[in-house]
């Protein structure tokens, strides 16, 4: 057994959190997070090309560093404790996602793109009504010439703001909810008729309502096959899930060692409340959820190459630990902050934010155990 | 056993749930829906309404204005204000600081403050924790040095809850630093507007500026601002904290949540697309929660029976406290949970309107991150559940 990291990936970590360290301080992240624009265009640039993490899960050929989704567990853990807004997720792990695994023919000038930093995604998804049923979709795709014509709403599509391109699923056939009949898209953002409401989340990250009024795209638009996309959407969301539980294990360090460090200074009826056994346990319990999450998510990485269901089960499995860790961890590190973990003023709050919202992303702990229960125990569950 | 209420008492819930339906103002329960954030006036609009109809102070003696209802009754009245969603009448002067004054206060005292109180025209703040002090209340540090007719008083106070309104404030203030800690404090009560008094905001974790800080510097008060004897004034900060954790439990407000996490959960659709309130797994929570809530409802109705019986709310007070905010967060988690990813959007100092064609997610959605946020607060104020799982250890269990 061996759960250690290659030379390569360690250095990846190294470059990553130093980079960040220099630049990425609460501070820093707080200016962001408050700007009009709200990321760092220029770090984005400093991600690609002094960094070249943009190009971490890519092959060599397409101009990337030829790893997997291990590298973007690394990359993510490290943005995870730093808090980072930029949309590697969105941009790199799943508008990559899409563009690898789909045999789509522009494929390469894409992740180019992605690589090089000009290329920036965003993932249209969700819609009003659909919580956590990727196949239930009201927009609709019909075919006009050799294109298309999209029309519908997106919710929450995080990142949007700042996307130079939109990977939409959109609906060419059969009824609302059905399996089939699902496709996939890739927009420009800037198309005609694509509508957006932009406005902040509580997490620091930007979003918008995206609406396609009527929007004309060309037949290159189409991103696998026909119909068929659902298959593609499930597993690009698992990469997706397992990228977010790593982001998850760096803020969930980060909530843990911050209590440490904060009941070992802070002090109460004449010692360091770190001494009392009841808050000790507390923190022991919160250290045994974050370990336990780490090993989920090392987990749900390794697992991402196997067979649909036994990815499924091992990203669902992960993603019920790592939310329940989210909880847990992220309650009571602000409840051993005491009135200081209310104030918005320390960083901490910052990251139960990020994490609370982490719990409930591409599926709550509800549906994850409904899904892992579906492929444990199969129809009879 | 009959845990039925009375015919009289029947008739009393009729009249004030008749009697909020008419007096609670429309512009208030629009403020209240849409989210605004409510000014001083919102604050005081349903207070001075009560005032007038002399409901307002439902715990204070007949003499100085109260009702003079049973425990029965004002345990009816706060379930009908939770029913009927009413703003809250805020606790500072009327369950905290007037308790205090008509029970330890000068004659002059209880002249000067009382009725104002009663009436809503002195807005009171908390001056009662500190940095570093926290549930550990005694180690206070703000200082008062007595010359002549006048303290001078220095130090810092902090989480001073809408300080930033506030006319006068009621302050635990350490007299003789040489003393054990719970010794040489005293009890002032301090003209806000005093030079030397400053107010910083502190911004919460939901986006709302709800607490203070508060600096004073060589602010002058005068003794007889002081209540009870020098020196003296943790008795009668011990009494306000025992006043201040009566009610303490929110069960109506709790029910309240509930119906709305129950409406919520109607209209968002589950993974099988029927109603999430027909889920399993969703159900399955709110029952647990409803039960929970059923147990700590008829805990308190035990504490009222007891108190009626002429038994004061005794440390077992600490367990209403637990319950009752752990309850109110697990509210706060499942409508966060049921808004879905409309949970995410963050509304705090952005248009909401004017945008009708484009709008983002339900109404019911849109106050559920911070509110959760937010609560988490409940279960560390008015000493933390930590602290009062030790109450109960030591004076209940004999620990």
């Amino acid at each position: 057994m061996d759960f250690s990291f290659t030379e390569e990936q360690s250095m990846l970590r190294d470059t990553v959190a130093s980079f960040l360290q220099d630049k990425y301080d609460f501070e820093t992240r707080r200016a962001i997070v408050k700007s009009e624009a709200g990321w760092r265009p220029d770090y984005w640039k400093a991600f690609a090309e002094e960094l070249g993490i943009l190009g971490a899960p890519f092959s060599e050929e397409l101009g990337g560093l030829g790893g997997g989704a291990t590298e973007n567990m690394v990359v993510m853990e490290e943005f995870g404790k730093a808090l980072v807004v930029e949309p590697y997720l969105g941009t790199v792990v799943i508008g990559g996602g899409f563009l690898k695994h789909s045999g789509y023919a522009g494929a390469a000038d894409l992740i180019g793109g992605i690589v090089a930093g000009e290329a920036t995604f965003a993932f249209a998804y969700a819609e009003p009504q659909g919580r956590y049923t990727w196949s239930d979709l009201k927009t609709t795709a019909k075919k006009d010439g050799s294109g298309w014509v999209l029309d519908g709403h997106k919710a929450v599509v995080v990142g949007a703001p700042w996307a130079s391109h939109l990977i939409v699923t959109a609906r060419t056939g059969g009824g609302q909810r059905d399996e089939g009949g699902v496709s996939v898209f890739v927009v420009d953002k800037n198309a005609k008729g694509v509508v957006t409401r932009d406005y902040p989340t509580v997490d620091g990250a930007r979003a918008s309502e995206v609406f396609f009024e009527n929007v004309s795209v060309g037949a290159d638009a189409l991103i696998g096959a026909e119909g068929a996309g659902l298959p593609l959407v499930q597993k690009v969301i698992d990469e997706a899930t397992a990228a977010v539980c790593a982001e998850a294990v760096g803020t969930l360090r980060k909530l843990h060692e911050g209590t440490l460090e904060y009941t070992k200074q802070r002090k109460q009826f004449g010692q360091p409340i770190a001494n009392f056994q009841v808050l000790q346990h507390r923190m022991v319990d919160m250290f045994i959820q974050v370990e336990q999450s780490v090993s989920m998510t090392y987990m749900a990485t390794i697992k991402l190459g196997e067979s649909d269901d036994e990815r499924a089960k091992a990203i669902s499995a992960a993603k019920v630990q790592v939310g329940r860790a989210c909880k847990f961890v992220g309650q009571n590190a602000i409840q051993l902050h005491g009135g200081m973990g209310m104030t918005d003023e320390m960083a901490i709050g910052h990251y139960f934010k990020r994490a609370t919202i982490i719990e409930g992303l591409f599926g709550s702990v509800d549906h994850h155990l409904r899904r892992y229960e579906g492929l444990s125990f199969g129809a009879a569950a | 056993m009959n845990l039925d209420f009375s015919p009289e008492d029947l008739a009393f819930r009729d009249e004030a749930r008749r009697f909020i339906a008419e007096n609670y103002p429309a512009n208030l329960r629009d403020k209240q829906l849409s989210e605004d954030a409510l000014s001083k006036d919102d604050y005081l609009a349903w207070h001075k309404i009560l005032a007038k109809k002399g409901w307002v102070a439902p715990g204070w003696p007949k003499e100085w204005g109260g009702p003079g209802w049973t425990p029965t009754q004002k345990y009816i009245w706060s379930e009908e204000q939770a029913r009927a969603d009413t703003i809250p009448i805020l606790p500072f002067g009327i369950n905290m600081v007037s308790p205090v004054i008509y029970t330890f206060g000068t004659q002059a005292q209880k002249e000067r403050f009382l009725k104002p109180t009663y009436n809503g025209d002195i807005w009171w703040c908390q001056g009662y924790s500190e940095p570093g002090s926290g549930s550990d209340l005694a180690s206070l540090r703000t200082r008062a040095v007595r010359e002549g007719d006048y303290y001078i008083v220095n130090g810092q106070k902090t989480w001073t809850t809408l300080g930033q309104f506030a006319d006068w404030g009621f302050f635990l203030v350490r007299t003789d630093p040489d003393a054990k800690p719970q010794s040489g404090i005293s009890f002032l009560l301090i003209d806000m507007k005093t030079p030397g008094i400053t107010v910083r905001p502190i911004i919460t974790l939901g986006g709302e500026h709800e607490v203070n800080d508060v600096f004073l510097d060589n602010v002058k008060v005068p003794v007889e601002n002081r209540i009870f004897e020098e020196n003296q004034g943790w008795t009668a900060a011990k009494f306000l904290l025992a006043h201040e954790r009566s009610g303490i439990a929110g069960v109506a407000r709790s029910k309240r949540g509930i119906e709305r996490v129950r409406k919520m959960a109607t209209t968002e659709r589950a993974d099988d697309n029927g109603p999430l309130l027909a889920d399993p797994f969703f159900k399955r929570k709110v029952a647990e929660l409803e039960i929970d809530l059923t147990a700590l409802e008829y805990t308190e109705l035990r504490t009222l029976a007891g108190e009626a019986a002429g038994k004061g709310p005794g440390p077992e007070s600490s367990l209403l406290k637990i319950k009752g905010t752990e309850i109110q967060q697990r509210v706060q988690e499942l409508a966060l949970e049921a808004a879905g990813h409309y949970g995410a959007p963050y509304f705090r100092g952005f248009p909401t309107d004017g945008d009708n064609a484009h709008p983002i997610g339900p109404e019911y959605a849109h106050d559920t991150a911070p509110t959760y946020f937010n609560g988490r607060k409940t279960s560390i104020y008015g000493g933390s559940n930590e602290i009062q799982r030790n109450i109960i250890a030591k004076m209940v269990l004999g620990l």
